[in-house]
């Protein structure tokens, strides 16, 4: 089942990756690296089958640090909404306002 | 039973993952991805995960896809049904390279089926081992609270920061 769960894995992986390249809304672009993170959680719980408990461990630490990611960048997008009034990335073309 | 339910998560996990990359509301995009953190879960289970896999529902479901949908009300993209996919050039060179990536990994993944170095490991006897002495939660807090508790105690403070972070950057005036 390792085997298995490491190509569902890589398959989400890529999903995600496509997500974020071919998406604008920079919502869904930040799902979609959700995503990744969670392809690269399975992986980890995968290999912890192999490895020791270590596997399931840098999950836990995964997931906080995802947690954090999310708080910041919302808050990011939230900021960049009220200057712009777009979540559209294609209208975000300047670095300093 | 184990291979059939792994079979049925993995196929809602993919499925629901390519409806979060092609759903045009963000709403359908959140819902879906739902779907896919419960599947994983699920896959969590079968992996002899148990407390991740309690984790995963309700921090990563509960928790923060519930911050993605506030953001989602706040900002009022409910009911934005706006095409956003990039077309074109741009969408084909996005295909080809996504699948040069799955043919590259998958590829790997097929090599390391073959040399045992990864996946032949006794670490899934020592975990099982762990769970039925401590418990599921007692089998990952052990080494969580000995040899890791730097590290823990390190994103105890990352979270302080995010914390603070969001706050200043969300609030109107500093």
């Amino acid at each position: 089942m390792i085997t298995e769960a490491l190509f569902v894995s890589a398959l989400i992986f890529v999903i995600g990756t496509l997500g974020v390249i071919v998406r604008r809304n920079v919502i869904i672009m930040f799902l979609c690296i959700e995503l990744q993170l969670n392809a690269v959680n399975l992986a980890f719980v995968a290999f912890s089958r192999s490895v020791g408990i270590e596997g399931q461990l840098f999950v836990f630490f995964v997931m906080t640090v995802a947690a954090a990611e999310a708080a910041v960048g919302l808050a990011i997008i939230i900021s960049i909404f009220r200057h712009y009034e777009s979540v559209n990335v294609d209208h975000f073309n300047a670095l300093k306002w | 039973m184990a291979d059939l339910l792994f079979f049925v998560f993995a196929t809602v996990a993919i499925g629901s993952a390519i409806g979060v990359v092609v759903a045009r509301n963000p709403v359908g995009s959140l819902m879906s991805m739902v779907a896919t953190l419960a599947a994983v879960a699920g896959i969590f289970v079968l992996l002899e995960a148990h407390f991740l896999a309690a984790v995963q529902v309700i921090v990563y479901a509960g928790a923060i896809m519930v911050l993605f949908l506030f953001v989602i009300m706040l900002l009022n993209l409910g009911h934005d049904y706006e095409r956003d996919m990039k077309g074109g050039v741009w969408s084909v060179m996005a295909f080809a390279t996504t699948g040069g990536l799955a043919g590259l990994l998958v590829r790997q993944l097929g090599r390391s089926a073959d040399s045992p170095t990864f996946l032949t490991g006794d670490g899934g006897d020592a975990i099982d081992a762990a769970l039925a002495e401590y418990g599921a939660v007692g089998a990952i807090a052990r080494p969580l609270f000995t040899d890791y508790v730097v590290p823990f105690e390190l994103v105890g403070i990352l979270l302080l920061v995010a914390i603070v972070g969001a706050i200043v950057l969300a609030k109107k005036d500093v």
